[in-house]
């Protein structure tokens, strides 16, 4: 009647079958292969985590910046815990005997029988007498995990720190379990997976009393701990040190990169803070007094901290109107003591009149770059002031404003250069260059990082490209993927013929012997070139700001140095970021009076 | 009134119910099992898993009821409007649905938690059958197979977009029911060619593969035509195209890929040899050749659904099923303690409430997906087999009572539900043993929730319902 009607022998056969299949493989599972089986006597495994040593850190010149130490962590496991010693259990802990008893419940409801962490980071000092004794609180181990150190105390911005990982984490990555550890900031984030190598795991018979009776199967199904990848940083540690000294009682940042390669070789963000302060038990406390300060030691300054350019910024506009053929190298502008259009007046400083462009950078004229940002922005070639700022701005973009650069350092900001849209919201439909004048000494909506600045720096002195500065220098050969974006040039929009006048500039500003705005940076024996800025700043006494870099000849070391609220560029930043490149060429300083006059300077005490 | 009722109760089948209350009341002993320990003895009893167990369990009565109440002729005549439902169900909880262990799949509703895809899978039952009862079905011809595919993929796309990927799977069993109504053969076989091309393309090169396709094709050549020559000349000009793009091309541009220039090799072979067999008419070497290009697509389609349609966790989980990776504290960790749990009862077992594996919480999801460690690990292999036997009985119990159907509809349906429940038992109980990926899809009546348990209830009286009904002819 139905043609298909025996199908349903396959059907029911394919059923069959598949039981079958299952049987038998629970025969072998249950019954034959005793790989599975545990003995009769109810023995129980205990999975012990073999915890690697996170990687070391290293500086550029290898020395050592983090190593590890061990620590331990006591574990309970709540179903085989038998009445104790409470008040010896407490003494040698240093715990109350509520704290005790909480500590058990909250580990009960965790689980009965799954360990939990009793007590954290317990140091070898402390655990010495205490493992004597271990035995006889049934139900208690020890596992052994490692704690960051830093011999050097420095760099707590670049090499961040690690902490336990949180619900999320565990959630998403299989790799961590509760308890574990993982970078949170700087290096130790961004090389995580480097850093952290690969857990192992041992499993143990352990028999009802707590008694290991030997490894599980000789060890068949245990794994080894893989020791997490070294790496080496591009800080110079002692130019850090040294930096963080300079900075100590004043708040800013440093960042110094060296312009052939990209690579960090000083990264401070002051004040900063001890990072060994953010390790073991008293990391939550230490945490929240340095979270609540008001001087905001946590906040990466470098990378987050954004402050307009000031003058430093003409060097950019310089190099603009070079290339757009608004400047020449022998264009001079007249300077009446300031920029005057109708009734809007931009001060000036007192120098000699007129000025070319090299002149106009070695002391900072501000009226010769509102001429020069004017004649480009009303420029007829463009077709509108419109069209003249899209261009501007994409030079500049091409710097790596308003963007992130890409550091292999978390946390990084955009900073901003305004669009056009901003301005057409702000000054309605029709842009006026003169409303927007301010850019032109690096003034007004501009917002720029540190790191951007000393970037900048960099590519006047490489005439024109950059390479994304970067941290890393050498880690495990099975990670150097990690390294491959920061071997790519980067070429700004400006061609490498017009850098010569703005570098020249730069130098006349610090050796000039007609007068220069960072003379107090000069000095005998490396030719620095450097250029002052001042950020207006709404909140309180303008940023000083410098940028520089040295030898004026292949240079070695580019930089960016703010100091907050402590006035003129020329007055703080610019001898700071002098003393810098004297330590980091000579590795000497031959001029102490004016270390010493930077290191006791405080300039924090003073507004608070 | 009175001789209806009593008629049903007379009609319906004990051996099918029995079966039934016989797996939940074992499924709850083993969560109670499974979940038991000292601590849970403060909390209150219906707080507990094994508590809410108990209540879902009870609320199935109501279920039953109701599935038995409906007239028989209600599930057909609306079969295609509950599938329709059923579909605007799964759409909404795309939308307003709740995202519960990353699949976005429930509607919380207060303390209650629902899964559109339980319903749905009784849904698309439904509709199977009616599609498939239908009088003047061809059930041989492609349209039939395009209509039945789009009724299971509708579905099955919707369960896979919300993230729940085992559900999703599901809907794929039903191609055992449209075989037992008349699906050719010859589909049964690319199906099973496909599932082999995919298990086959995660472990070798997609170059091998092809290779060893194109032998394939050339030995499917020579045994339709039992020609030697011809093949010969097949087989030579294969492999001089091949030889020929593989050196001229990886001279020229040697970072080409191996499987471009196999694959370059097989086109330039296939011109030829279409050539040759339209000179001499020979229409199934086109067709081999149709069927050989087309595995090609798939064994590149499934390289691309792994890596780019499976998440990570299901990506490694396959891998490690297919011994590509061993990874015992990873994607192997549940697997890996579910067969030490399971190996560790021995023949007999450790004796109920006994089991320390489980109980030490080693194997996760205990109550839910893996509950099948609780039974092996308690009651021994003489448990594992009476559980699965006791399915097996149900399975076939139910294909017995679809061959007893007199209407076409109740058959199909019959089918259905036992197509659905063979499907998560071999699932389920594959992936505790090793034997299948870990999809997350339960043990039916055996695993903890109300919503797996109601909707297999569902289905199951549902069947029972019509079985009770079988003399009369449902259209």
């Amino acid at each position: 009647m139905n043609p298909f009607i025996n199908r349903k022998y396959i059907v029911g056969g394919i059923f069959a079958l598949i039981i079958l299949i299952f049987i038998s493989r629970l025969f072998i599972l249950q019954v034959i292969d005793p790989s599975y089986k545990l003995s009769a006597s109810n023995n129980v495994l205990r999975y012990i985590t073999q915890y690697p040593a996170r990687g070391l850190v290293y500086d550029r010149n290898g020395k050592l910046l983090v190593y590890n130490e061990a620590s331990y962590d006591l574990m309970v496991i709540p179903k085989q815990v038998e009445a104790f010693d409470t008040a010896e259990f407490c003494k040698m802990l240093d715990l109350t005997k509520e704290q005790v008893l909480a500590r058990l419940k909250a580990a009960k409801t965790y689980s009965y029988y799954k360990p939990s962490v009793f007590e954290k980071q317990i140091s070898a000092r402390a655990f010495a007498p205490f493992q004597e004794k271990l035995y006889t609180y049934k139900g208690f181990f020890v596992q052994t995990r490692t704690l960051r150190k830093y011999p050097q105390k420095i760099g707590a911005h670049v090499l961040g720190y690690i902490g336990e990982v949180n619900d999320e984490i565990t959630k998403a990555d299989p790799y961590y379990n509760p308890g574990d550890y993982i970078g949170i900031s700087g290096v130790e984030k961004s090389y995580e997976e480097v850093l952290r190598g690969k857990k192992g795991v041992e499993i143990f018979m352990v028999d009802v009393h707590n008694r290991i009776k030997g490894s599980y199967k000789n060890g068949r199904y245990d794994t080894a701990a893989v020791h997490g990848g070294n790496l080496k940083i591009t800080i110079d540690a002692t130019l850090q040190a040294y930096g963080e000294d300079l900075m100590r009682n004043k708040r800013g940042s440093i960042v110094a990169i060296e312009p052939s390669t990209g690579e960090v070789l000083a990264f401070i963000s002051s004040p900063s803070f001890d990072p060994d302060l953010l390790v073991g038990r008293n990391r939550t406390e230490n945490y929240q007094i340095l979270k609540n300060d008001s001087l905001l030691p946590l906040f990466d300054r470098p990378l987050m901290a954004r402050y307009p350019p000031g003058s430093t910024f003409k060097t950019i506009n310089a190099l603009i109107g070079l290339q757009e053929k608004i400047l020449w190298p022998s264009r001079t502008y007249s300077c009446v003591g300031g920029y005057r259009a109708g009734n809007f007046f931009m001060g000036c400083h007192n120098h000699y009149s007129p000025l070319n462009v090299k002149q106009s950078i070695q002391h900072s004229c501000n009226a010769y770059y509102a001429h020069e940002f004017r004649d480009l922005l009303d420029h007829p070639k463009f077709g509108s002031v419109e069209n003249a700022y899209e261009t501007w701005r994409n030079y500049v973009v091409s710097f790596g404003f308003g963007q992130k650069l890409g550091i292999d350092l978390p946390h990084e900001v955009n900073g901003y250069i305004p669009t056009l849209n901003y301005y057409k919201r702000i000054h309605g439909t029709k842009l006026k260059s003169l409303n927007i004048v301010s850019l032109a000494i690096g003034q007004g909506e501009l917002l720029m990082t540190p790191i951007q600045m000393a970037n900048m720096t960099a590519t006047i002195c490489n005439k024109g490209y950059f390479f994304t500065p970067h941290v890393i220098k050498e880690l495990p050969e099975e990670f150097n993927s990690l390294k491959s974006a920061f071997l790519e040039k980067h070429k700004t929009a400006i061609d490498s013929v017009y850098f010569k006048e703005v570098i020249e500039g730069m130098f006349l500003a610090v050796n000039g012997t007609d007068g220069g705005t960072a003379r107090i940076a000069q000095m005998n024996g490396i030719q620095i070139c450097g250029k002052t800025g001042t950020a207006e700043n709404p909140h309180g006494e303008d940023h000083s700001i410098f940028i520089a870099f040295a030898p004026k000849e292949n240079p070695k070391i580019a930089m960016a140095v703010y100091v907050e609220n402590a006035g003129f560029g020329a007055t703080w930043a610019a001898p700071i970021a002098s003393l810098m490149i004297e330590k980091y060429i000579t590795d000497t300083i031959t001029r102490p009076y004016l270390e010493q006059h930077i290191l006791e300077k405080n300039l924090i005490d003073a507004k608070h | 009134m009175q001789n209806i009722k009593s008629n049903i109760w007379n009609n319906l089948d004990w051996v099918t119910i029995g079966l039934y209350f016989l797996l939940v009341t074992l499924g709850w002993l083993n969560i109670y099992s499974s979940v038991f320990s000292e601590d849970q003895l403060q909390e209150s009893f219906f707080t507990t898993r094994y508590g809410r167990q108990l209540l879902w369990i009870g609320a199935c009565f109501v279920i039953i009821v109701i599935a038995l109440a409906v007239d028989s002729k209600f599930y057909s005549s609306f079969a295609y409007l509950i599938y329709a439902l059923a579909i605007m169900l799964l759409l909404a909880v795309l939308i307003f649905g709740t995202r519960i262990n990353g699949a976005k799949s429930w509607f919380v509703i207060g303390p209650v938690r629902i899964q559109p895809a339980e319903f749905a899978k009784f849904a698309t039952a439904l509709a199977l059958s009616k599609f498939l009862s239908f009088y003047n079905l061809k059930p041989e011809k492609f349209k039939t197979l395009l209509m039945f595919g789009l009724l299971i993929v509708a579905p099955a796309g919707f369960i896979l977009l919300q993230n729940d990927t085992g559900s999703a799977l599901v809907f794929f069993v039903f191609f055992l029911v449209y075989f037992r109504e008349g699906m050719p053969s010859v589909y049964l076989l690319f199906g099973i060619l496909a599932m082999v091309l995919f298990v086959v393309s995660l472990l070798f090169e997609t170059y091998i593969i092809i290779i060893v396709l194109e032998i394939l094709a050339l030995l499917a050549f020579f045994v339709f035509y039992r020609k030697q020559h011809e093949t010969l000349i097949a087989a030579a000009i294969l492999l001089i195209g091949t030889l020929i793009t593989w050196f001229g091309i990886s001279y020229f541009r040697p970072e080409t890929s191996k499987t471009l220039l196999v694959l370059a090799g097989l086109l330039i072979s296939s011109v030829l040899f279409l050539i040759q067999m339209y000179k001499h008419k020979l229409k199934t070497g086109f067709f081999i050749l149709l069927v050989l290009f087309s595995s090609i697509l798939f064994a590149f389609s499934v390289n691309y659904f792994f890596d780019n349609v499976l998440d990570d966790y299901q990506q490694r989980r396959i891998k490690v099923l297919l011994g590509i990776e061993s990874d015992p504290f990873g994607a192997g960790y549940n697997v890996n303690q579910s067969m030490i749990a399971i190996g560790s009862g021995g023949p007999i077992g450790k004796g109920y409430l006994q089991g320390t594996q489980t109980k030490f919480k080693f194997v996760p999801e205990q109550s839910t997906d893996f509950i099948f460690c609780t039974v092996g690990e308690e009651w021994g292999f003489v448990g594992t087999t009476f559980v699965l036997l006791l399915f097996l009985a149900l399975l076939m119990r139910l294909l017995f009572l679809a061959e007893r159907q007199k209407s076409k509809f109740s058959r199909i349906y019959g089918y259905s539900v036992a197509s659905i429940l063979f499907f998560h038992v071999a699932i389920n109980v594959g992936m505790t043993i090793g034997l299948a990926p870990v999809i997350g899809i339960p043990l039916p009546f055996f695993s903890y929730g109300g919503s797996s348990l109601w909707g297999f209830t569902f289905l199951l009286f549902i069947f029972i319902k019509l079985d009770s009904n079988r003399t009369q002819l449902i259209t």
